[in-house]
């Protein structure tokens, strides 16, 4: 029998091509002998030195780092926070409010965004620079760290913290000695996910960056208009490997969380 | 069914002098228009195995969590031990309650479990230590103190959250549905256990059970619910034998209803019911003081009606039919028997002989009959 006709076929492949042509390409050009981008000479990793004796490239890859370190932490805290207010606060007035604020970033326009933002720095003479990225990348992170979060939320046994309450936890202790380890993967998956976010976001972090702090995209995006050098290449082919690592571990984590809560449900059931 | 507690004199509740664990004084619980408890007041003594019973949504489980501190009473005042607790958060009371789902923590392994009340306490690692040992000892579980949760079988589980509940001794243990997981034959062995152990350890234990059998079983007094309200708190067999309306004559056991209306007052403590035209009053002892010509019911258990092929004499309830049905229990049979005014009563006999041997088969015209004083009269 075949299952995979040629319109299956052809459909995929034209997909798949579509998708990630582009960045197959420039993976490979990253490997290029040649200066010029679009002749291939011959494979050499030279371009990967030259980029690592970039001191341009190496600041604001630091920058990148701290700032995507710092701002998902920070989001993971305050979108388990208002997640866990969102599933167990119950119904309260402006509960619907509070939810459609908290999803709202999720579709805002990132150029509305950081306008808005960089409007808000200004007026409060905040000087735009590391910490002011950091804010940026808090507020519109935290959201999908609430998303990941509540959906973990949503199915945990509310059972097991009155357990814990019951045997002279207070509140806070329950939340820290009971919820938070069970559900852990969903609270590392969304701060994955806040820290890939942050490492490759141009819109946002242009408007509240300053010019003594440039990230790596913005640093990135300002080289192109130079014109595109193989180093561009490799650097870009770092990231998409970074980001990329980051993605799927989430998602695995959480899957395996899935998995193994799936399985004990199962042995549960069976007894 | 019901089985006395080791101690037979042990019945504070009919001693007047004697001072409650647990007292509500006339507890409403309100959620939005709903009430979920109706002004209740009970009172629970120490050493008590006192169990909830009811169907679903009649406010037993609600009642439960007010006396662990997860719902707060709209009106009235909960006292343990002499203290209103109202106010008092789960954290602080001294009652610890097992969960229907168990609500094991599943990172944590079984000595964890136990141990998890007791870390949150004074006591020193060492005596904590020895505490977990004693509660594994207690409920069977030492092979499998490293396991997690899910490594354990239902039942291993259910003696887990009943060892983590107890471990830090509190003064009242509170079982939501405890066995409710677990398969029948489990369920009944379990039964002792408990039993067993909440003598061992002298704790008052308050369950919430929708099982009559269960109830019954287990505890010393129960309580049966209906919409909110306490209906009847009794010893099971007082419970079983005297129920004080048809709804409890009805949720425990199987029971034949007949409605009638009161004859004037007769021969002592025993009223005639007149249930139908042209047939021979019933009589039976009347639970509370009825009006002649006042709607009752007389309640008679199948056990209690004898089955015979001749007419009994020296009987005052005697009554003739056919039989409809016959349902083969292995230890006891019940016959359907439908009467010539359209009732049809239930009658069980114990099957002390081959089947091959029974004296009645279907179609066959039987005589009922019961004693005067086994059955009740109920008001409806």
């Amino acid at each position: 029998m075949r299952r995979f006709g040629w319109f299956n076929a052809t459909s995929l492949t034209l997909g798949l091509a579509f998708l990630y042509l582009p960045m197959v390409i420039l993976i490979v050009y990253s490997f290029n002998e040649s200066k010029l981008v679009t002749v291939w000479a011959g494979f050499s990793t030279k371009w990967y030195g030259e980029l690592f004796r970039n001191e341009a490239f190496l600041d604001a890859a630091w920058v990148t780092l701290k700032v995507a370190v710092v701002s998902s932490t920070i989001a993971t805290v305050l979108g388990t926070m208002a997640a866990q207010v969102l599933v167990r606060a119950g119904r309260f007035p402006g509960r619907t409010l509070f939810s459609g604020m908290i999803y709202a970033p999720l579709v805002m326009p990132e150029v509305i965004t950081g306008l808005s933002l960089l409007l808000l720095f200004i007026a409060i003479g905040l000087d735009r620079g590391v910490f002011t990225i950091i804010l940026a990348h808090t507020t519109f992170s935290m959201c999908y760290v609430s998303v990941v979060v509540s959906a973990r939320l949503a199915t945990f046994d509310r059972s097991l913290e009155e357990a814990a309450l019951d045997l002279g936890c207070t509140p806070f202790d329950a939340f820290r000695s009971v919820t938070l380890p069970v559900i852990a993967p969903a609270v590392i998956a969304g701060w994955l996910l806040a820290f890939t976010l942050s490492l490759d976001d141009l819109v946002i972090a242009s408007f509240a960056a300053g010019p003594a702090s440039t990230t790596l995209p913005i640093k990135i995006w300002s080289s192109i208009r130079l014109g595109v050098s193989p180093e561009i290449n490799a650097l870009s082919t770092i990231l998409i490997g970074v980001v990329s690592a980051g993605v799927i571990s989430a998602s695995l984590i959480s899957k395996r969380a899935m998995v193994l809560r799936a399985r004990e449900e199962r042995q549960a059931e069976q007894g | 069914m019901a089985t006395m507690p080791a101690n037979e004199d042990f019945a504070p509740w009919d001693d007047p002098s004697a001072r409650a664990l647990i007292t509500f004084r006339n507890v409403t619980k309100r959620f939005g228009r709903f009430t979920a408890i109706d002004a209740i007041d009970l009172a629970i003594y120490e050493r008590e195995f006192f169990a909830l019973l009811g169907p679903s949504g009649c406010g037993k489980t609600t009642l439960m969590r007010m006396l662990a501190g997860f719902e707060t009473p709209t009106e009235g005042a909960i006292e343990l031990a002499g203290r209103d607790i109202v106010p008092v958060p789960p954290n602080r009371r001294e009652v610890n309650m097992m969960f229907q789902s168990y609500a094991l923590f599943p990172h944590l392994s079984v000595w964890d479990n136990i141990a998890f009340g007791l870390r949150r306490s004074a006591m020193g690692r060492a005596d904590i230590a020895a505490r977990v040992e004693e509660m594994l000892r207690l409920t069977r579980l030492e092979p499998f103190a490293r396991r997690k949760p899910h490594q354990i079988s239902g039942g291993q589980r259910q003696r887990v959250a009943l060892a983590r509940s107890l471990a830090k001794a509190p003064k009242l243990l509170l079982l939501d549905e405890p066995l409710g997981a677990l398969d029948k034959k489990l369920r009944q062995e379990t039964q002792f256990e408990l039993m067993d152990i909440q003598e061992k350890t002298g704790t008052t234990f308050v369950i919430v059970t929708h099982d009559q059998e269960e109830a019954m079983t287990v505890a010393s007094r129960v309580a049966v619910m209906d919409h909110g309200r306490i209906v009847q708190v009794d010893t099971p067999a007082r419970i079983y034998e005297s129920p004080n309306s048809v709804y409890v004559a009805d949720f425990i056991g199987d029971v034949n209803i007949i409605e009638g209306t009161a004859g004037a007052s007769s021969d002592g403590p025993n009223l005639a019911v007149h249930w139908a035209e042209g047939q021979q009053a019933l009589t039976g002892p009347a639970r509370t003081p009825l009006a002649g010509g006042q709607r009752c019911a007389l309640a008679i258990r199948p056990e209690k009606i004898a089955i015979s092929g001749d007419r009994p004499g020296g009987m005052h309830n005697v009554v003739q039919g056919k039989v409809l049905d016959i349902a083969y229990l292995g230890n006891v049979s019940t016959y359907h028997v439908e009467l010539p005014t359209g009732h049809v009563l239930k009658a069980q006999t114990a099957n002390t002989r081959r089947i091959a041997r029974r004296s009645h088969t279907w179609d066959d015209t039987v005589w009922l009959s019961w004693s005067d004083t086994a059955s009740v009269v109920l008001p409806v």
